[in-house]
């Protein structure tokens, strides 16, 4: 090993604190990029594949009741390669040892053959037999949850009648990659059972011979999929059509979306964080090296080392800091990465995993890594380069510094000498300083980021189950009925109240801009389930007219006062103009409002409800489960407090795990920045603070110089935190806002404290790191130190 | 006659900072020849270290004419003198100038790792006797010692010429006594041509020729019939 390389390494070994604390930044940057980039692929590679294989439809469409020589035209549609034609009911489940009903969704699978599209993938048992009464190829999720195997048998109300179902498979489908029972607001498998029948069975129990109300569709590369949606529709709105709809509203496939791009909003925010402050890091690090041996550099240079032997020898260091920090960031990202990925393919059931370890993603990772170290390190290897040998051997000039508010306002207002030459030393190099401040700053603004993300968690719960949805139970019922029903809901055993809405699935548009939609009829004084307004006050449903959401009002470009079409499609075919009399804020899905009359007027078919919220006396909960399993109009009920006491637990696991992961992160950065910003003052006051000690000076009151300004640094970093981090958290917010939800933008003081009490807590624990060095300081060797 | 190794004609040097010029050569005439050690005396700010910075190829003269041998350092590119010294020149200065974080021997090889003929670390450390400290590091040795060390690591690749800019400055007498012997071992035996700068005037004894400076130029110039062995010159 020539010896100009010993020195390399000996160099690291001595700096080595200084260069894991960096080190470990940019691990934590490679770590992002390799986990989250690399669960996104493996999951969008993933999706991809399942629905590759197992033909997944895009276009679906649903109708009341199809006659099923309409194939033959679906198929005529240009770039239409396959279409299934299929019967899917909501019924009610009741399963043993579970006191409240479950929805379960039933789909017809051809008797003899597998379908067309959306195939299934058969985990266990084999297809149901339509020889064999209620034989069933049974959703995996609900198997599980329910601990269900094949030749288990459980019962449903089917069109009114008590059924029972044997369980011939389990099964997965790429249509219920996450599946939502009717009325949820939250994925609960307990309580949602989607599972396949042989059509001919199917069709029996419903009376569908002939028919069919459902049709998934998959089309050429290539094809057009508005006009097939336009031809599909043409097809069956004499049949009652409810509009066809493309993959990308398919409710399965954009949550996935959604969560891919929760990953990908990651993948954006986070490494960029880490990369700045590392190279920032980097160049702290080597102009503070290379200032410290000007004479070497020089020496080398008399010795007849070229420009480019001494610019390799300095960056020799940075590509120990950068190697350290691959490999770290990669392994751990890696591994990471496939926890990741596997956890998300057990939340949303994939019958198997694409892990794509890609090759370019560490190759990406070791190149911006390396670019934003070699940006850090730039000015000082520049520098090392073009020093001439001569001047090289003299000692720099003696660092400059300034008063900044005028010498005499020190004396005048008697500051502690001490905390002056902390305060001068901070503003000679403003720039430094500043970055110092901003790069600590990121430490805060990353957790308040995170920490934003539960704030508005916690705020869509409490919007979404205090104050808009506070019925206790929601009846779904099998269709629009008549106001009678509600009677019926009110004689059931502990309801206190009810309230009857209903929701018609309309087109709404604006000129050339459209949307499908729900409009909800609300009745008049509404309490169970409330509008709100921007300011999230309750709103009333107008008297007349029609109330749209934020999100669909921007869609559609129209405001209060303007018009907009409504075309119905249940029913009776009609397209009317409604005026928009007010514009309310909804964080699920793009819904309208109406009142409830109105709605009725605008459907033309009467007085009709779909659904009624429910207010229950908890202790007849029991009594009420076992009559709702038995009334054959109910096809659905939502429970809202069982669902939020699953989300909680849901979520309760995955906050601690992110809060703990965040944290750390943020200490990783608190802590290279502090630990490399303390050693290199110190390293270059040394000497001043051997004079100090020499003078008399404390200890104690020797490491305040250096505390002092760090300090301050500190104090700075906390606002400049906070707002970069509100930054983020806005621009995060923004980026998952999806026709599905919107993520309200809110941010508790708790949440800035905390990011705060992280940030100093590091910071104070760094600097007694710092400290035992300052008190080993020996005297006579920091007065020789040259400089 | 010996042949002439050095040749210098009308040097000026002026150092051009933000505010102030400092003309620090003010028509340097010399000449060093083949074998020969020749002492530069002179006050201090006198021109001594700009007109060595200059032969060695640490500098370039702001006018005039330098040759060395049949190289001309004046119209020299960086990249020029960058190798001019790599294949040709020894330093010692003031202050050991030694990499802190290598040992004796390793601050040797820096410089046969990259001379085209040089000696072993080893071989040079033993010329100037310090084979028995080659594994420790700067810190570990003292002031005398470790300019020796610089010593053998200018002379391990065997240069055409030794440019010694206040050897023995930092050093006590009985020391600098050791290291000047080294030098003039170094020029007995491998017959390298030596310049050495000092403030110290009775060194003039050990030289074959004495240039004494003033102001930026050269005030006189003398031959020695005989030269005193630097073990016996008292300072
Ligand atoms: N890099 C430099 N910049 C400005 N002035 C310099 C520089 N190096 C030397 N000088 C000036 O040039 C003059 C000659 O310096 P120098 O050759 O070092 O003298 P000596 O070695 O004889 O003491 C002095 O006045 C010195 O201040
Ligand atoms: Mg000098």
């Amino acid at each position: 090993m020539r010896a100009l390389d010993r020195k390399s390494w000996r160099d690291a070994l001595r700096l080595w604190t200084q260069i894991a604390a960096v080190a470990l930044v940019m691990a934590s940057g490679v770590m992002t990029i390799v986990l989250a980039v690399g669960a996104y692929r493996s999951l969008l590679e993933t999706r991809e594949t399942y629905y590759d294989r197992y033909g997944f439809a895009h276009v679906f469409a649903s109708a009341m009741r199809a006659p099923n020589r309409l194939r033959d035209d679906v198929l005529a549609i240009p770039g239409v390669i396959a279409a299934e034609l299929r019967v899917v009911e909501n019924v009610i489940v009741s399963m043993p040892g579970m006191a409240e009903p479950a929805s379960g969704r039933a789909v017809s699978i051809p008797d003899f053959s597998d379908p067309s599209v959306n195939r299934l993938y058969l985990r266990s048992g084999r297809m149901p037999d339509p020889a064999r009464a209620g034989e069933i190829a049974l959703d995996e999720r609900f198997a599980k949850a329910h601990r269900l195997g094949v030749g288990d048998t459980f019962t449903a109300i089917m069109n009114g009648r008590e059924r029972g179902l044997t369980v011939a498979a389990i099964v997965l489908s790429p249509e219920y990659i996450y599946a939502l029972g009717p009325g949820d607001i939250m994925p609960d498998d307990r309580r949602f059972a989607v599972f396949f029948m042989p059509r001919s069975a199917l069709e029996g129990l419903f009376d569908m011979g002939g028919a069919f109300n459902d049709i998934a569709i998959r089309l050429l590369r290539g094809a057009s999929e508005q006009d097939v949606i336009d031809n599909v529709d043409r097809l069956l709105d004499p049949y009652g059509g409810a509009g066809a709809h493309p993959r990308i509203e398919q409710l399965s496939h954009a949550f996935l979306d959604s969560e891919l791009s929760q990953l990908y909003a990651m993948a954006r925010v986070m490494p960029p964080v880490f990369l700045f402050v590392s190279a920032f890091l980097v160049n702290m690090i080597l102009s503070r090296l290379v200032a410290l041996e000007r004479e070497q550099i020089g020496l080398l240079k008399a010795c007849g080392y070229t420009s480019l032997e001494v610019a390799l020898h300095y960056a020799r260091l940075v590509i120990v800091i950068v190697a350290i920090g691959l490999i770290v960031g990669s392994v751990v990202g890696d591994w990471l990465g496939q926890a990741t990925t596997r956890l998300y393919s057990q939340y949303f059931s994939f019958p198997f995993l694409v892990f794509r370890r890609s090759g370019d993603l560490f190759a990406i990772a070791a190149i911006v890594s390396l670019a934003s170290a070699f940006a850090g390190a730039f000015k000082a290897i520049r520098d090392a380069a073009r020093l001439a040998p001569a001047v090289a051997m003299q000692p720099p000039a003696p660092a400059r510094y300034r008063s900044l508010i005028g010498g005499g306002a020190a004396r005048r207002f008697r500051a502690p000498p001490l905390l002056v030459m902390a305060f001068r030393h901070f503003v000679r190099r403003p720039l430094r300083s500043a970055l110092t401040t901003l790069g600590l700053s990121m430490s805060v603004a990353l957790l308040v980021t995170a920490m934003a993300s539960l704030d508005e968690i916690d705020e869509m719960i409490d919007i979404v189950f205090s104050r808009t949805e506070r019925a206790d139970a929601t009846l779904v019922f099998a269709g629009a009925k008549p106001p009678s029903v509600l009677d019926d809901a009110r004689r059931l055993p502990g309801v206190l109240a009810v309230e009857g809405y209903r929701s018609l699935l309309v087109t709404l548009r604006n000129g050339a801009r459209q949307k499908r939609a729900a409009i909800t009829g609300r009745p008049r004084g509404a309490d169970l389930s409330l509008m709100l307004d921007r300011n999230l006050k309750p709103l009333e449903a107008p008297d007349h007219g029609v109330a749209l959401t934020e999100r669909l009002a921007r869609h559609l470009d129209v405001g209060v006062g303007d018009t907009v079409e409504i075309e119905v499609r249940a029913g009776k075919r009609r397209t009317v103009d409604v005026p928009v009399t007010a514009i309310n804020k909804s964080f699920l899905g793009l819904s309208a409002d109406m009142a409830l009359s109105e709605i009725d007027r605008l459907a033309g078919d009467g007085p009709r409800v779909t659904s009624a919220s429910l207010l229950i006396d908890a202790t007849q909960a029991g009594r009420l489960y076992e009559k709702v399993k038995k009334t054959p109009s109910i096809a659905a009920i939502t429970l809202q407090g069982i669902s939020l006491v699953r989300f909680h637990e849901t979520i309760a696991e995955n906050i601690t795990t992110m809060t703990v992961i965040y944290t750390a992160l943020a200490v990783v950065i608190g802590f290279g920045v502090v630990y490399n910003s303390m050693r290199i003052q110190f390293s270059e006051r040394a000497r001043e603070l051997a004079s100090l000690r020499v003078l008399g000076f404390t200890r104690l009151e020797v490491a305040g110089v250096l505390f002092a300004e760090i300090a301050l640094i500190v104090v700075l970093a906390q606002p400049v935190g906070w707002s970069v981090g509100a930054l983020f958290a806005w621009s995060v917010s923004k980026g998952f806002e999806s026709d599905l939800f919107t993520i309200p933008f809110v941010m508790h003081p708790p949440t800035f404290a905390y990011a705060s009490i992280v940030a100093v807590a590091s910071a104070a624990a760094t600097g007694l790191i710092v400290k035992r060095r300052v008190d080993r300081l020996d005297m006579v060797r920091g007065l020789k130190t040259r400089e | 006659m010996p042949e002439a190794v050095f040749v210098a004609r009308s040097l000026t040097k002026i150092y051009r900072n933000a505010d102030v010029e400092v003309q620090a050569l003010r028509g340097v005439d010399m000449t060093l020849y083949e074998g020969e050690v020749s002492v530069l005396l002179g006050p201090s700010g006198s021109g001594k270290s700009t007109l060595l910075n200059i032969l060695g190829g640490l500098d370039s003269a702001t006018s005039g004419d330098v040759r060395f041998r049949d190289h001309d350092l004046t119209g020299a590119s960086e990249r020029e003198l960058t190798r001019y010294r790599r294949d040709h020149v020894g330093f010692v200065f003031q202050f050991y100038n030694l990499i802190p974080s290598l040992t004796a021997w390793e601050n040797v090889a820096l410089v046969t790792d990259i001379a085209p003929d040089p000696m072993t670390p080893s071989q040079a450390l033993a010329l100037v006797g310090l084979a028995p400290r080659e594994k420790h590091f700067p810190a570990q040795l003292s002031g005398g010692e470790q300019q020796r060390v610089a010593i053998a690591r200018a002379i391990a690749k065997r240069p055409d010429v030794l440019l010694c800019d206040e050897p023995i400055g930092a050093l006590d007498s009985a020391t600098g006594r050791v290291v000047l012997e080294a030098i003039e071992r170094i020029n007995a035996e491998l017959g390298t041509t030596t310049a050495i700068i000092t403030h110290n005037a009775p060194i003039r004894a050990m030289a074959h020729r004495v240039f004494t400076f003033h102001d930026g130029r050269i005030a006189s110039q003398s031959l020695n019939a005989e030269r005193k062995p630097a073990r016996e010159i008292v300072w």
